[in-house]
Parts: C-alpha cells; structure tokens; sequence
C-alpha cells in the first residue's frame, strides 16, 4: 500500500475577514526547528500593512461600539474554537517550536486558559479602571476607559501561540482592533489562529496578521497616522528604537516591554489592557 | 384665553392656550450650576471710590421703601414717606427713593404725604400677598390702589394656577389686573421662591411680558428665598430678550432680602452686565425693600466723610 | 463712555514681595546656576520682573544626583504617612500665601487677577491636600500591593498655569514616592521659585523638589539625562513629539499632556445663555491659553444665528485690561512670540475667508494685549479650525445632526477635551460615549478637580492626571 500524497496547505495573510496573498507577491519558506521544509508563507509588506491598518479601522467603530458583553461572547466563541483545534495548534507548536508533543499540548491548553481569561474581562475592566470621582463642586464627574484605537502588535519570534494570544487577546478585549505582525519563523500557529478567528464571530477586521519581518514591517507600523498604539515585544533591539522613535510621530502609545521574551506561562495581570485603553472624564452639572 | 395684543413677534405664542404653553415651554432652558456661577463670578466685581459712590446714588433713586405688615398705621406710612423724601437730612444732595410701596388701604396716605415730590406711590394688590382670592376680589383689590392715586401696582400672579400649567389663566389675570391699571404701571411679582426652578422663573418672566406687564418682580418678601442674585439674571436677561425681539424696554424689581449696599452694588453689576446699561434707571429697575435705604445711606456718608459712620447718625424709619 | 465706569481695582504688585533675583533651587538650596540669566517680563507692561539664574548642564546634573540621593535615602525609604504629611504642609502654606502667589503669578504670566486669585492657586493646594492623602493608601489604588515609585522624574511644565501645572506633576510624583528635576517654563519661572522657598519651610527634605529654570535647552539636558527615570511634559505638541523620539529606546517612562482643539458642541436645545457661558470660558479663560480651550465652536445651524448674536454681545461685556485689576476678564497674552502667533493665525482665518468680528474693548498701548475674536463662516479645511492658537479666538462652525457634530469634532489628530450642550440627557450619554477626547464637558465646561482625571487622547498626549489614575504615571504598573 502506497503512502497517500498529503494535500499541502498555502499560507496566506488575513486582513479584512479575508485571506490574502501578499500584494507584493512575497513568500518565504518556514521550517520546523530542525531545518526541515514545512510551508511557504506569505512576506507581508508595506502596501498589506496599509490594506490592513485600513481594515482595522473600518472595524473598529463596530468593534469599539459593540456591547462589552457581546465582546466577551464572542471572545469566548473563540476559545471553543481553540480548543477544539488544540491538536492542530499542538501540532505546529511542536514542530515550531522544537517542543515535545505533550508540552506542546500544554502550551496550547495555556493559550486556550489565557483568552478565556481577556475574553471574561470585556465587561469588567471598565468597573475596575472607572470611576465616579468625588469633585468639589455640584458636578457629577466620572471617569470611563475606552479603547485607544488601532493596535499594531509586534508579536514574540519565540512563543508561536502562547505569546500571540497573551499579547493579542488584550487588544481586541479592551474593544481595539489589531493588526499583528507574527513570528517570522514560527509563523503557522498564527495563521491557524487567523482560520480559527474567521469562523468564530469575530468580525472581519478586527483583527488581521501579517506573516513577515517584524523589523521591516514595524516601522511602517509605527510610522502610520492612522495606529494608535504599539507593541514591540516582537521586534529586535535596534529595531525597538526605530519603531518608538517612529511611533513619536504621531503620540502613539509604546507599551513598556522587557528586553528578552518574558514567561509567557506566567500569570498575566492588567497592564496590557490598561495599556489599550484611554480614561475619559465626564463632566455634568447636577441641578434642578 | 382673552385675545392679546403682544407685539408682532410674539402674536402667534399668545393666540390660545395651547400656543401659550408650547411657546413657555420650548423656551430654552437654565441651567441651575452654570447660571448660579455666573451669578456669583459676576458678585466678585469689585466696585471702588466713584464707581461706589454713582452706584450708591444710582441704587438710592431706584428703591422701592417699602412697608407691607399687618401693623402698619398711617403714621408708619407718613414717616416712611419723609425718608423717601430725604434719605439723609444732614445731605440734602442725597436723591430721594423711586417710590414708597404699600398696602392699598395705605395708598391714599402715603399719596398725600408724598404729594408734589414726583416719589410713586407703590401699592401692592391681586390678595398680596398670597393671591389666593376670586378675579374680582382681586380687581376690586386693584381699584382701591388706583382710586386712591398709586401710579404703580404690585399684583401678584396666581402660583397655583402657573404650577398647575394653567398658563393662560395667569395671562388673563395679569391682562385684566393691566387694564385696571389704567395709567398706573405694572409690576408683575413672580414669587420665584415658590416657582422652585430657574425653568419656571423664566416662563414667568415671559409670560409676565407678554401679558404686558411693565416691570417682572421677584417676590412679596413674604416668602423665602426671595430675590437672589440668579433669579435676578435669569430675570434681567429676559427683558433683555424682550428687548431685542420687540424693542420694547421692560424693568425688573428684586425685592425681599436685599438689605446691604453690598448685595446692591452686586445687583447693579448684574443689571449692567447683564441685561445692560440702558437698564440703569429707576425706569427699568427698583429695589424692593426696608432697611437697604438706610446702609445705603450709611455707605454714602462713609464714602463722603472719608470715614466710617454708625446707625444712630442715620433716621430709623 | 458707559453710564457706569468701574474705577480702577488693583491688587496691590507689593503683595507679591517681588525679589530683583530668584535662582535655581537644588538640593534644598538656592544656588548660583551655570546658564545665562534670563530676565522675566511682565506682559502686561513689558517691565522686567527680576532677573532669574538658570541651570547650565552640571547643575542638571546636580540637581539629579541630589534627586537620586534623595529618593534613595530618603524620601523613598520613608513610610507613606510621612510623606504624606509634608504634601499637606505643602498644601497649608500655599493656602498661606495664596495672595502672594496669586499677584506673583498674575504679574509674572499676565493672567487676571480674579483667575489666578480663585482658580489657579487655590487649585494647586487643592492637588497637594489630595495626593496628600493618596501617599500612604498605594496599596488600595488597583496597582496591587505595594506599588514602587519610579525614582526621580524629569518633569517640564508651561507658561499658562505656572504653579498650577507645577502641582499636577510635583503632588503625585511625592505622594507616590519619587523625587523630581522640575524645569518652569522660560517665560514664567517666578512661582516656581517660591514654590521652592515653600518647600524649604515645610522642612521638605534636601534633594527631594529641584527646580532647574531655564529655556528649552534645559529642558532637554533633563530628557537625556540617563539619571532620569520619567519625565512628565506638558506643552506643545510638536515639543512633545521631539521628547517622545528622545527617549524612545531608552527604559525612561514618559507621559505626555500636549495641545488641543476642542469642539464645544452646542444643540438647539442647549440651555444657550449657560452655553454662552460655557463657550466664553471655554475659549477666553485664560486669554485662550488653555490646552484645553473650546476653540471650535460647533454649532447646530437653527440655532447659529441667535446664539452668535448672544454671543457677541456677552463677548462686549468681557473687560479687558490690567491683569491685577480685580474687574479684569481678559489679561496679557504671555509673550511677544505668543502675540505675533496669534495674529498671525487669524489673520490667515480672514484670508481663507472667515469673518472676524472682534470686541470693542480698548487695548492698553503697552504690553501684549489681543481683543477677544470671533470667526465664523469657519470651515474644517481652514487652518483656524485645525491648528492650536492658543490665544482668545474662537473658529464657529455649523452642523446640522448629530452624525455631522461628532464627525467634525473628531476630525482633528488631537483629543484633549470636548463641550456639549444639549439639554436631552440621552444624546448627552449618546454624544460623550462617541468624542474622541479625554475630558469631555457636558453642559458645562474648563471644570478641573484634583480628583477627576484629565489628559488626552492621540495627539494629545498620553497618561492622565489627578484622580486614582493619576498615579499610575509615577508608580512601577
């Protein structure tokens, strides 16, 4: 019995719900952690990173404007997505990554753990971070956080899934939208999570994810009048001042990252989505 | 609704009742917060040497000296009536007050002790002050005033009936209380103390005008608050209104607390930069009240002599 | 000539107790500054003040090992109830010399007397009494327990709130631990000089507040210095971005509160006479030098009309004149630069086509004085409704919905603050949830309280300041 011939999978990008190529006709080869061929992915350029900053902001409005609770539902939506493609996920992680099997299967379960945990504080955060603030004066003032805008994550080279969903499900939680820059090596978990975020209830837009060079796309990134916001964690040193330096431009936000890829495995706290979001102060009299 | 006859501009708001209503009601309205930090942002006006002084002679000519209390006796009225003539006899330069305000019963003496001095005689009617009688009490109420010689009226409005959106009854009886006027003007008391809000002061003020009432008053001073600076602005801008709509100039009178020259001065300052200084003649604004005359008078002579002075150097009536 | 003049009501310029020099302030002493002194003008008569020493770069260095020493001996070791009791010494003797620093500051910034008397200092001890009590609770602001400081903060203010800007960055850099290099702008360093004698008679520890007067060259030693660990800037936008790309790369927090363009939106159904209020303060409060101002008026077309009418003729009331007047609306703008930029701005309006109508007031014929301006037949494309002028000028505009108000009010990079005014609580709700700014005002407008966050959003800045989320700009989050 002769061994079947697989059906090879293309990889593309995934801007606007949709799965592009790259317009600049780029791909380049992904191995597994032993150098052995496992796709060609799409080289995301300067013209998709425009094409999916413009997606993300047609999106946000919705996105932004939905109900905290929708969010979290459709946030959730996702994970049960997740988890029933943890061997998929486990699969590519392993073979990215160079992780046993069962590691893996443990990575992905963290990952899974993890947007269950953004997806349940779609409808806290703003309890937590807002605030009816005591004036002296017969005002009622009140403080509410809402969603920066466009975030343009730089996502971490090493953890393919856990580090994506650990720097993506903030994001789009707090009601911004993405665009995100995966790994450059280890790029097929983030493509199986775009599959898996255009068939759950995620609208198209949302968010998008380029497969390329962190430190080529991130500058232009940083340097586009429409993002709000950056995460550079995915980007190299060197690259890092340029991408703050750029993000200057504009006033965006950089978050604070540490210098080397931190324990993704850690428990997560609030930071990041503090970081995605703005406070607004309201202001009224109160009078007859 | 008895067939008015506003101005032009305002024809359509007092056609019938409900025209009337919806017109007081789409009036823009006050924000209580923003209109009382105006008013007290403008109080802090500091007001010094000539400035002080015109206002002190200006606030002088414009009060209304009043005495409104069941214990009033003819003697009360005479003796007020001197210090409306001279306010200060040891300055004849003092001006004399606008007019002396009464009860009707006391209207004729207070006319025949101010006869020849060009001071009004001021007479509140409409069962002040509560206006809580019949129309024709109410006019008869009226006629003893204006039979008796006052040149002005100080009728109350029906609160009831405002607070009940009866608002074309309030109308007819201010048009009814004008015609019985005569050639006396009119003052149309709001009581803005039991209106509550700034909302219902200024359909008050407006439906005051538009009934033709000569002057918009704040209150009886029976009844607390009375005037306060807000309701004041709230007042004076809408004769300003008034003014730009019809050209026609209406007064305002704040009456009842008003009682230093401080809290004078802070109402000159509101007129003027309010309504605007047009409105500073005792034609367009009066001071209801008892006791402001005399720290006016004290004022005065503070600022004169260079020192201060005390009560005993000035008449107690 | 009115009926009624009001006669002239100085304050007293002695109460300021004005001093020919004021130096710079490191290490809890006043000490001779490397740099070119500079001569502090008043404004409003174009009179030197006094002659103030700046810092030159050793003694930024100074001033930050003296911070650093300071944060590491002292004042970071030192429980919170401690601190916290220096910030409401703090707090009592600004109340203290309330009038002093009022006189001072009008005279030194051109700001009316009755702003600085009611507004600006009493709001700055306000923020010291808050963050007062902020010092030894850390644990319950939501940061977790116990939160850190960040070590010393670079902290660079500006002309149009000297001490007030000065107690928004110095309060809540105290009270959560750090010790602070703080640069008062070049035009209006005085406040901040006695603020510095404040400190010294509150028993404030050495090293724990230096103030560095000097230009913008000072103010950049203090963003490179790598013995910084934050710097908090208020001022322009365009500043702001240069120290943005400064520290890029580098581990130096940064929060930014920059210019603004704000669109005060009144409805046909607003309370107008408050609106008009609200529009006046919102644009002439402070001469318009107010990052904050309601410099576009938007306003719903049924109802243009009547309230540029009402507008105008409150606008004609405003008074004009020598800030220490007590009667005086409308101060000096602050600089000569300020002036010509102003002009400038709206000339360029009347070019592009809007119409100018301008109050009647006089202009005294010394000092830096512009009459409060209207333009209206302002259009979005116009340079009057997008770039900061930061003087008393107010851009009208029209819309006609809801949809149009808040697309024109977004239509801008900054995001400061907003005004609305509408008397239908709905379409307030709905309104506020959609203005892409970081304060929004409704029905009312320029409210400020230590205890309500303020900072924008885009080009405006980021970070907040005052309240619970104020903190977060100082502590390790």
């Amino acid at each position: 019995m002769s061994d079947r011939v697989s059906v090879a999978k293309t990889y593309k990008l995934y801007i606007d719900g949709k799965f592009p190529r790259s317009e600049s006709g780029r791909t380049y080869p992904v191995t597994d952690s032993v150098g052995g061929f496992l796709a060609n992915a799409s080289h995301a350029s300067r013209k998709d990173v425009r094409d999916a900053v413009s997606a993300a902001r047609k999106a946000f409005g919705g996105w932004s404007g939905a109900t905290a609770y929708n969010r979290g539902q459709v946030l959730y939506r996702v994970a049960e997505m997740l988890e029933g493609r943890r061997e998929q996920f486990a699969a590519e992680v392993s073979a990215c990554e160079g992780v046993p099997t069962a590691e893996a299967m443990s990575t992905v379960d963290t990952a899974v753990d993890r947007w269950v945990w953004y997806a349940g504080w779609t409808d806290k955060i703003a309890s937590v971070l807002g605030a009816a603030n005591p004036v002296a004066g017969p005002y009622f003032s009140f403080t509410v956080p809402e969603p920066t805008g466009i975030a343009a994550v730089l996502a971490p080279q090493s953890s393919s899934l856990l580090g994506l969903v650990s720097v993506l499900a903030p994001v789009v939680a707090t009601g911004c939208t993405a665009v995100v820059v995966s790994s450059a090596d280890r790029p097929l978990p983030a493509i199986t999570l775009s599959e898996v975020l255009a068939t759950s209830d995620v609208p198209g837009g949302v968010v998008n994810v380029l497969t390329g060079r962190a430190d080529e796309l991130g500058p232009w990134l940083a340097s586009h009048a429409d993002v709000n916001a950056v995460d550079p964690t995915g980007a190299s040193p060197g690259a890092r001042v340029d991408v703050a330096q750029q993000a200057s431009g504009t006033v965006k936000r950089v978050l604070t990252v540490p210098g080397d890829e931190p324990d993704w495995t850690r428990r997560p706290d609030i930071s990041r989505l503090r970081h995605y979001l703005e406070a607004k102060t309201v202001w009224h009299p109160k009078g007859t | 609704m008895a067939t008015a006859s506003s101005p032009a501009a305002f024809a359509d708001a007092t056609r019938d009742e409900t025209s009337l209503s919806r017109f007081l009601q789409g009036l823009p309205g006050v924000d209580q917060v923003g209109v009382e930090a105006r008013a007290a942002s403008l109080g802090t006006r500091s007001i010094k040497k000539t400035a002080k002084l015109w206002a002190i002679d200006t606030a002088i000519s414009m009060v209304d000296l009043t005495t409104l209390e069941g214990a009033d006796t003819r003697g009360k009225v005479r003796s007020l009536a001197a210090k409306a003539r001279r306010p200060d006899p040891d300055r004849p330069d003092t001006p004399p007050v606008a007019a002396v305000c009464v009860y009707p019963d006391m209207a004729a003496t207070a006319v025949e002790a101010l006869a020849g001095t060009g001071i009004g005689v001021a007479s509140v009617a409409t069962a002040f002050p509560s206006g809580r009688s019949s129309r024709e009490v109410k006019l008869a109420d009226v006629a003893l005033a204006v039979d008796a010689g006052a040149t002005e009226v100080d009728m109350v409005i029906d609160r009831g009936a405002f607070l009940e959106g009866r608002y074309g009854d309030v109308f007819d009886e201010i048009r009814a209380v004008k015609q019985a006027c005569g050639d006396a003007h009119l003052k149309v008391i709001l009581e803005t103390g039991e209106l509550a809000t700034y909302d219902n002061v200024r359909r008050a003020s407006w439906l005051g005008l538009l009934a033709g009432g000569d002057f918009i008053k704040t209150s009886t001073g029976k009844v607390s608050p009375a005037a306060t600076l807000p309701v004041t602005h709230v007042m004076l801008q809408a004769v300003r209104d008034w003014y730009d709509a019809t050209g026609e100039l209406r007064g305002v009178k704040p009456a009842g607390g008003i009682r230093s020259t401080k809290d004078a001065l802070r109402y000159l300052v509101a007129v003027h930069e309010v309504a605007g200084e047009e409105w500073l003649t005792p034609e367009l604004f009066r001071f209801g009240a008892s006791s402001l005359l005399s720290d006016l008078v004290l004022q005065r002579r503070t600022q004169h002599d260079g020192h201060y002075s005390g009560p005993d150097y000035v008449a107690v009536d | 000539m009115s009926v009624w003049e009001y006669a002239p009501a100085p304050e007293s310029r002695d109460l300021a107790n004005l001093q020919p020099n004021y130096r710079p302030f490191i290490d809890g002493e006043f000490v001779d500054g490397g740099g070119d002194p500079l001569k502090s003008v008043n404004p409003a008569t174009e009179e030197i003040l006094a002659e103030v020493g700046t810092a030159a770069e050793p003694d930024v260095d100074t001033a930050v090992r003296a911070a650093r020493r300071a944060f590491e001996q002292v004042w970071g070791p030192m429980p919170g109830a401690e601190r916290a009791k220096y910030l409401f010494r703090i707090a009592r003797l600004l109340q203290e010399r309330a009038r002093e620093l009022a006189v001072l500051e009008t005279l030194d910034n051109g700001k009316p007397i009755k702003e600085s008397r009611d507004s600006d200092v009493p709001t700055a001890a306000a923020h010291f009494f808050y963050h007062a009590g902020w010092a030894d609770k850390l644990d319950y602001a939501g940061y977790g327990p116990d939160p850190q400081p960040l070590g010393v903060a670079g902290q660079i203010i500006p002309w149009n709130f000297p001490l007030l800007m000065l107690a928004w960055k110095i309060a809540p850099a105290l009270a959560t631990g750090n010790t602070v290099v703080l640069k008062p702008a070049e035009t209006t360093p005085l406040s901040a000089l006695v603020f510095a004698e404040i400190c010294q008679q509150a028993g404030l520890p050495a090293g724990v507040v230096n103030i560095v007067p000097g230009a913008g060259d000072v103010g950049s030693l203090l963003v490179r210095h790598p013995g910084i660990d934050k710097i908090a800037f208020t001022g322009s936008t365009a500043v702001g971005k240069e120290i943005q790309h400064a520290v890029a790369g580098t581990p130096k927090r940064l929060t930014l509160e920059l210019g603004g363009k704000a669109a005060n939106v009144v409805f046909d159904d607003a309370p107008l006479d408050q609106a008009v209020e609200g529009i006046v303060n919102g644009i002439f409060f402070n001469q318009g030098h107010v990052c904050c101002a309601g410099s576009r008026l938007l306003v719903q077309e049924s109802v243009a009309e009547e309230l540029l009418g009402k507008l105008r003729a409150r606008v004609s009331t405003l008074r004009l004149g020598d800030p220490l007047d007590k009667n005086t609306d409308i101060g000096a703008i602050n600089s000569a630069e300020q002036l010509a930029r102003i002009r400038e701005l709206t000339a360029s309006g009347e070019d592009e086509g809007a119409q100018r109508w301008t109050s009647p007031c006089e202009l005294p014929e010394r000092g830096f004085f512009f009459a409060p301006t209207v333009l209206s037949g302002v259009e979005q494309s116009m340079r009057v409704a997008r770039e900061e002028i930061f003087g008393p000028v107010l851009s009208v505009l029209t819309f006609r919905t809801p949809d149009e108000a808040v697309a024109k009010a977004n239509n801008t990079p900054y995001g400061l603050s907003a005004g609305l005014w509408t008397e239908k609580g709905s379409r307030i709700l709905w309104l506020a949830d959609r203005m892409r700014a970081g304060v929004v005002w409704a029905n009312t407008f320029n409210r400020f309280d230590p205890a309500a966050p303020f900072g924008g959003y885009q080009e405006s800045g980021f970070g907040r300041e005052g309240g619970r989320t104020g903190l977060e700009a100082y502590l390790h989050v």
